[in-house]
């Protein structure tokens, strides 16, 4: 069973690696909209997935955070990545397994999926 | 229409982050003898009037400028009513909102309880600026997760570091398995 001195542990490893918030900002997030919307069509499951690979894959410079309704209701569940640097890819009607597609190709791979976005169903 | 209620939780968790609360109470309680599921949402947030409070389980009325419904507190209220449950909503401005429903553990019309691990994994990862007092029971088996002994623990090394993230679902996984002892409410 977990136990708070596991996580006393966790802490006296973690000290002395400063500037570990910062780092996160500076680098690529991942927005995730959980507004009713977007809960109601499944992004939970979609969140999850993708803080679940950025965990396991240990993706340092990746945060995941969410976001609430951007008035694209129709479109949820909603990923954006912003990359710094780089334009906005909003991807549209996600599911986990598109999600670890875009983390494969997109965050590791450095190529959005072109198919699963916005600017796709707007054409 | 949401298809668990944990994403109604989680839902309806979101309108306290929104609020402003620091401290978040979740507590999801099965009682078999009594047939009953309940759970409440308690927040020390911002509050409603009596005015907001007596539109809140509207469709057609919402704080947003995004779209012109708002259907989380309607979906919550219907899903315990569904079941022959009773819904309960409380708020006073300065003081904080309390949302309460109840359903009928052996109703046919009850959804899922779905994946509270995950719900209250996401909420305490993605809301740090906020504590949540998670209580999970059945029947009279119960465990209780405080965010502010992790904060105490860890000082200032964050919760979404990846270990410590791990660590939090971990821990929501093994108790939440303890309390249902093979019994887990579908």
């Amino acid at each position: 069973m977990k136990s708070l001195a596991e996580l006393q542990a966790i802490r006296d490893k973690m000290q002395g690696q400063v500037g570990l918030r910062a780092e996160s900002e500076a680098g690529t997030r991942v927005i995730v909209g959980m507004a009713t919307c977007g809960i109601a069509s499944g992004a939970s499951p979609v969140l999850n997935a993708l803080s679940e690979a950025v965990m396991t894959k240990n993706l340092k410079d990746i945060s995941v955070v969410q976001t609430g309704c951007i008035g694209l209701c129709q479109y949820e569940p909603i990923v954006e990545v912003l990359e710094p640097g780089k334009e906005k890819v909003t991807y549209i009607k996600m599911n986990p397994e598109k999600a670890m597609e875009v983390v494969e190709k997109h965050l590791i791979g450095g190529t959005p999926i072109y198919d699963y976005t916005l600017q796709k169903a707007m054409k | 229409m949401m298809t668990e209620i944990s994403l109604n939780v989680l839902d309806i968790t979101e309108n306290s982050v929104k609020a402003k609360a620091t401290l978040i109470k979740i507590t999801v309680e099965a009682d078999t003898a009594k047939d009953r599921l309940t759970v409440t949402i308690d927040d020390n947030g911002c509050g409603m009037t009596p005015e907001q409070l007596s539109k809140v389980t509207d469709p057609f009325f919402t704080t947003r400028t995004t779209r012109k419904v708002g259907l989380g507190v309607p979906f919550f209220k219907q899903s315990a009513e569904m079941t022959g449950g009773t819904f309960d909503i409380r708020s006073e401005v300065g003081v904080g909102t309390v949302i309460s429903a109840s359903y009928v553990l052996s109703s046919i019309d009850r959804m899922p309880l779905g994946d509270m691990v995950s719900t209250m994994h996401q909420l305490i990862v993605m809301h740090q600026q906020c504590d949540f007092l998670y209580s999970y029971s059945y029947n009279d088996r119960r465990f209780t997760l405080d965010t502010r002994e992790f904060r105490e623990t860890l000082g200032d090394v964050p919760f979404d570091v990846p270990e410590v993230s791990r660590f939090i679902k971990d821990f929501l996984k093994e108790n939440t398995e303890e309390v249902n002892a093979g019994q887990m409410i579908i």
